[in-house]
């Protein structure tokens, strides 16, 4: 559990950080996101102390961080940035076992966690071990930031904007990655993005900065259902509002139990706006659910989703 | 068709120089200037074998550019390089069989550009072999050693060059030796301060705007004037303080050599250190402090290391100048290869001073090929 009290950060006149109090629980896919500016790098950066702040205080567990020495504190939490900053004269595998050798690692220990963490991020590690950072994709770097973050079974993992910098075909398979990731480990994840639909796609909660103030803190179905002010509405987003709301509930949520319909089925957990798209592509209002069994569940009609 | 222009523009050069200028002069005395004997003179009888590399190479650029080719070439040209020195010491020999002791034979200007062509030649071809630092040390220690094999044989004995080797024999090796110990001397203390010097002017912007405008003067005021700069205060101080004088600080010397060199390899030294670490990706740095590494270790695990390679480049540079920076030191009386050197331009006998100037580019080549290879080392990532 981590407990920001009444948190503010001072630039000269400026607030960066604007009296923040929230509660993280242990487990939570927690996601920061606000407008440039709105001081959700810098909120994150105070979490593991590499930023020192003007008021307030920071807790994990109850115990106040600043008991702990910095390079503890940050050896215990992953921290994963938008620039990744691999090392670039390090092979993988000493990139990915930075915290275990500053840990004292026995080094055919930190060799068989390295594999580990590389099958967990879907990398060869025959093949990538050896390999150094300018040789590698920019999705192949990231996936090697985040295991590296990994490395020594932090309860806390700090992503700042993680994949701000990659094509949008790789962040979408490294999104699914961190998700699959949080549900096997139960680390507790603070993500900062800018990214509504990244934040609504992944979260379990998220908070909305502007300015250094929270503005509002809900799941994604709350902050899309009742969006505590217009700036909130205007950030989650007019337009394509309704499309947002499809996207945090799912299939299951609009099942029409035991109906049977031929042709390709759609899985009870993927999302309402993915019902949608491929109602649309295959020219058919009505499609058949299965569980993740792949057994036959019940039907989804186009009406339902605008029910 | 030509395939290989470089190597066709040095044969054209090459064999201008070949028939136009002297390979090598005949003097009767070491003092009057001498009659130049042509390349084709110097090469008759079974001497002209010594062409047939050279005859080989004349082909090189019309080949095709294989690998087999570029090696060929390479091994043409490493063989034509001994075959130069030994066909200008065997036609020395000849010519000393009716001539006095006194008369001399010196390398001509053909000599020299056949020469530097040749080598020019080598190093292209390994170039296109694609052959690292180290295996192109190997190469060039291997002509060399060939040639001083040759050497001490005898076959290069009547040569001007080596006759003036042979007479000062025992001077050649202290002086030699006092070189190195200038250069080293200089670089030292250089390294000690200009490393904390370069570290501290990336940290502090305001301390290295003030200070790389003094190192870029120090850098223009000629070495020779340096050198005469110092002269007046170093014996006053030494006058002033006996104790000093004991150490050996006197306005003339090693001391005013070392103090000049060591001014001159600050800047290098302490710019590459600088670019070196402002080099390193803030990236990189962010994400030690954030994997929880300390100010220490960010600083040697990732900084130093990532900075290493411009900071050897900058030691490279600097060396190769004290090298040659060294020699002009002999004016103040520092002694070294510089003093053979000078000792030969005053006498008008210029084999003296190639003979003083040619281990100084010896060296320079050494020690700028040996921290080329220290630099490619340090950077050593597979591309």
């Amino acid at each position: 559990m981590i407990e920001l009290d009444h948190l503010s950060k001072r630039y000269g006149t400026v607030m960066a950080v604007d009296d923040v109090s929230v509660t993280i629980g242990k487990g939570e896919f927690f996601a920061v996101i606000g407008p440039s500016g709105s001081g959700k790098s810098t909120l994150l950066r105070m979490i593991n102390r590499l930023i020192p702040w003007s008021a307030g205080s920071i807790r994990i567990n109850g115990e106040d961080i600043r008991r702990f020495r910095p390079e503890d504190l940050r050896r215990r939490m992953g921290y994963v940035i938008q620039s990744v900053g691999l090392f670039p004269h390090w092979t993988v595998e000493r990139n990915v076992g930075t915290v275990l050798e500053l840990l004292g690692w026995p080094r055919a220990k930190i060799r068989d966690r390295v594999t580990e963490l590389l099958i967990l991020l879907k990398l060869d590690p025959d093949r990538f071990r050896g390999k150094y950072p300018h040789q590698l994709s920019g999705g192949e770097q990231q996936r090697v930031g985040v295991a590296r973050a990994l490395a020594a079974s932090p309860d806390v993992l700090l992503m700042d904007e993680p994949f701000g910098a990659l094509d949008p075909v790789t962040r979408s398979t490294l999104q699914t990655e961190i998700a699959r990731i949080h549900r096997e480990s139960g680390t507790t994840i603070i993500f900062v993005t800018h990214d509504m639909d990244e934040a609504l796609k992944l979260a379990s909660r998220v908070a909305i900065l502007d300015h250094g103030r929270l503005v509002q803190t809900g799941t994604p179905l709350e902050l899309l259902t009742a969006p505590a002010s217009d700036f909130v509405r205007d950030f989650v987003g007019r337009e394509d509002y309704g499309i947002k709301l499809l996207s945090v509930e799912a299939v299951a949520s609009r099942l029409r139990a035991g109906e049977a319909v031929p042709g390709e089925p759609i899985a009870a957990s993927a999302s309402l706006r993915e019902a949608l798209s491929r109602m649309v592509t295959q020219g058919t209002d009505r499609l058949g659910v299965v569980d993740s069994d792949g057994r036959p569940l019940g039907a989804l009609h186009l009406a339902d989703l605008a029910r | 068709m030509i395939r290989n222009r470089v190597l066709f523009v040095l044969i054209v050069a090459g064999l201008l120089a070949g028939f136009g200028l002297a390979f090598v002069t005949h003097a009767p005395n070491r003092l009057v200037s001498g009659r130049p004997v042509a390349l084709i003179a110097a090469a008759d009888g079974a001497r002209l074998l010594a062409l047939l590399p050279g005859v080989f190479l004349l082909f090189g650029p019309f080949l095709p550019q294989r690998r087999a080719a570029h090696g060929a070439i390479a091994i043409a040209a490493a063989t034509f390089l001994v075959a130069l020195c030994w066909l200008a010491g065997a036609s020395a020999a000849s010519l000393a069989e009716s001539a006095s002791p006194a008369a001399r034979t010196s390398l001509g200007a053909a000599f020299w550009t056949l020469f530097i062509c040749t080598a020019l030649a080598l190093i292209d071809a390994a170039r296109r072999l694609g052959l690292s630092a180290a295996a192109g040390l190997l190469i060039g220690a291997a002509v060399a050693a060939a040639i001083a094999l040759l050497g001490a044989s005898g076959a290069l004995d009547q040569l001007s060059i080596v006759r003036e080797y042979v007479n000062r024999r025992d001077v050649f090796a202290d002086a030699v030796m006092r070189h190195i110990v200038i250069v080293l001397a200089a670089l030292v203390p250089s390294l000690i301060l200009g490393v904390p010097i370069g570290i501290l002017a990336h940290r502090r912007k305001t301390f290295a705007a003030g200070l790389f405008p003094i190192l870029n003067i120090v850098q223009t005021i000629p070495s020779i004037a340096l050198f005469g700069m110092l002269i007046a205060p170093l014996s006053s101080l030494a006058a002033i303080f006996p104790g000093l004088a004991a150490l050996g600080v006197s306005g003339i010397g090693l001391a005013p050599a070392v103090i000049a060199l060591v001014l001159y390899s600050l800047l290098p030294i302490v710019r590459n250190m600088a670019e070196g670490l402002a080099g390193v990706p803030p990236a990189a740095i962010e994400a030690a402090r954030g994997m929880g590494m300390t100010r220490r270790q960010v600083f040697w695990r990732v900084e130093l290391s990532l900075a290493l390679p411009v900071f050897l480049s900058g030691l490279r540079i600097t060396a190769v100048q004290a090298v040659g920076l060294a020699a002009v030191a002999a004016l103040i009386g520092a002694g070294g290869l510089g003093a053979i050197m000078f000792q030969g331009l005053f006498a008008y006998a210029l084999d003296l001073a190639l003979l003083g100037a040619l281990p100084v580019i010896l060296l320079a080549v050494v020690v700028d090929a040996f921290l080329r290879l220290l630099t490619a080392y340090a950077e050593r990532r597979p591309g």
